[in-house]
């Protein structure tokens, strides 16, 4: 199955060169390919699934526990001013 | 006024659900915060964290679903939305797609005195995105960067989403305050528009009346009150006449609505068509409540504002706009109550809240969770003049001191010797003075105009300050007089 790798590429924000669009492109068609084979599969009496675990309601009680790290994450910031990540223009004109 | 087309519109409400922590990690929700001090490694989508359901908000969603007359659906999936956005650390939104939480159900409402269902397509649970500050611009077009605070980023959202049953911006004002003040009473939300735990989205259509097809859609954002979700819309409708009417095409964008110039705008971007891959979270598993957890949470439904009114009405005979007034606020209402529970004098307390109570609030611009007068302090005041300790009139000033002073009742009556007289001989002495100083109406009196003794009392009350007891003032004036 063919994949249009620009588009999956600017979905993701990749800038990818030929070869690399080429070695990908080829990668994601055999998984592609992959789930076309699964899809061959009858299915009819299998509910749909979210998840492989047979689990549900995991949930936790509604606490606050703060975070003692939060200087670490703002280290990740592109820039920082005033406690706040500093990013570019988002829109362009 | 009719027209000859008809509008169409349905609504998506995003509530910030009034959780102490956020959606899937255990930062604080409060708002206020100073820039990036609740967040986490989970909600800024550090490598390796993960996200952990909060069962509150959970019950929330399923409590609103109750009250709105919703399917409660038996398995829920949480989905990836993605796209890219600096308010968006992960670059994903964690939301709900094909399988939300709650479906179906309606809300009534009542459009100039007649009652409409309006229905609901479903409500599904996601988080919020974090908040953005554009530099040297007021809006995002013209700003050069951007801050982000991500303290928001995580907050539990419900979003509602109606079907395009609503005809008119009215009615859509009229929905989304009963809906906020549905949220308010079930602790759900604290709905206040102005501050962003509400908002609303528009998507808005006309047709030619009698037409089945709907109309080219606009969707419009930044309505950040009720009036202006009204003002939004009808300047909405107006583009779309006016275009309509000289015969230009439609097109379908997303428009916001400046509160300045009350002009509807587009905002137009070099965004493309919104491809979000919704697939479902890998990091959590379902939700299926059972039947026990939803009568468990239907037990903390308390009683709705409509049923409310027609218990004041019914039970304690109070008027349908002293009992509408009071159900305005849940604050209101749950302090009504409090009053009412310590002694069970309705319309004495009715008119004391809905009078120089609300007065006071309105003239400080106060909220009655903010003013210093426990709800024993209304009795009291009611008791005092029921025993004829102070007049209606001095009580008037008795509770205006309380509430600037935050002193008790008892406290500034006996401070200010303001007690009423009752007492026969102190009274008698004002009285005989009265008569004194008003020869004309003794004599007018005297001569059969009786209604006059209006005013003697009224110069008894003016010589004692306000304290005489007016009942025995007539009385006694009356033995003078006769």
């Amino acid at each position: 199955m063919k994949i249009n790798i620009d588009q999956v590429a600017n979905l993701a924000r990749l800038n990818l060169t030929e070869e690399e669009k080429k070695l990908f492109g080829e990668q994601l068609s055999n998984v592609l390919d992959h789930a076309e084979e699964l899809q061959k599969l009858n299915t009819d009496n299998v509910k749909p699934t979210s998840h492989a675990i047979p689990m549900k309601n995991i949930l936790r009680e509604d606490k606050v526990v703060p975070c003692k790290n939060t200087k670490d994450i703002l280290k990740n910031a592109p820039e920082e001013e005033d406690n706040m990540f500093k990013v570019p223009r988002i829109i362009e004109e | 006024m009719t027209s000859k087309y008809e509008t169409v519109i349905g609504l998506e409400i995003h509530a910030q659900l009034s959780t102490e922590s956020k959606m899937f990690c255990s930062c604080s929700t409060k708002f206020g915060a100073e820039p990036n001090t609740n967040i986490c490694e989970v909600c800024t989508g550090q490598p390796g964290a993960l996200p952990k359901t909060n069962k509150k908000a959970i019950e929330l969603a399923i409590k609103t679903g109750l009250a709105l007359n919703c399917k409660i659906e038996p398995y829920s999936v949480f989905a990836r939305k993605n796209y890219f956005y600096p308010d968006l650390p992960k670059a994903y939104q964690i939301s709900q797609f094909d399988l939300p939480i709650i479906t179906g159900g309606y809300l009534e409402i009542e459009v100039e005195g007649k009652k409409k269902k309006i229905k609901l397509t479903r409500i599904h649970l996601e988080e919020d995105a974090g908040k953005l500050v554009h530099k040297g611009a007021e809006r995002i077009m013209g700003s050069e960067e951007s801050l982000v605070d991500y303290n928001r980023g995580g907050t539990p959202l419900m979003e509602i989403v109606t079907e395009p049953d609503i005809r008119s911006p009215l009615e859509a004002k009229i929905f989304m305050e009963d809906l906020a003040h549905l949220l308010q009473y079930l602790g759900v939300c604290d709905a206040k528009m102005e501050q962003g735990s509400l908002r609303c989205d528009a998507n808005i259509s006309i047709r030619p009346v009698g037409q089945k097809e709907l109309g080219t859609r606009s969707e419009l954002k930044n309505m950040n009150s009720f009036r202006f979700v009204q003002m939004g819309l009808t300047a909405e409708v107006a583009r779309h006449t006016e275009l309509k009417e000289s015969g230009e095409k439609i097109i379908q964008e997303t428009r916001y609505f400046d509160t300045k110039t009350h002009e509807t705008k587009s905002m137009r971007s070099k965004e493309e068509a919104h491809d979000y891959r919704y697939f479902p979270e890998p990091d959590l598993i379902t939700v299926e409540p059972d039947k026990e957890w939803i009568e468990e949470i239907k037990t903390t439904i308390t009683e709705l504002p409509e049923k409310k009114k027609e218990r004041y009405t019914k039970e304690y005979g109070l008027s349908d706009q002293a009992a509408e007034t009071l159900i305005s606020t849940k604050e209101l209402s749950d302090y009504f109550e409090s009053c009412l529970k310590i002694e069970k004098k309705p319309k004495e307390i009715t008119n004391w809240i809905l009078g120089d109570i609300t007065a006071y609030l309105k003239a400080k611009n106060l909220n009655i969770k903010d003013i210093n007068l426990p709800p024993g302090e209304v009795i009291e005041l009611i008791k005092l003049i029921e025993k004829g300790t102070i007049s209606g009139k001095i009580a008037k000033e008795v509770i205006v001191k309380t509430l600037n002073t935050g002193k008790t009742i008892k406290d500034i009556v006996s401070e200010s010797g303001s007690t009423q007289i009752s007492n026969e001989d102190e009274l008698q002495k004002i009285v005989e003075e009265a008569i004194k100083n008003s020869p004309k109406q003794v004599e007018q009196y005297k001569s059969g105009k009786k209604a006059i003794i209006g005013y003697l009392v009224g110069q008894v009350m003016k010589a004692s300050k306000g304290r005489a007891n007016p009942g025995l003032a007539n009385k006694l004036l009356k033995q003078q007089l006769d």
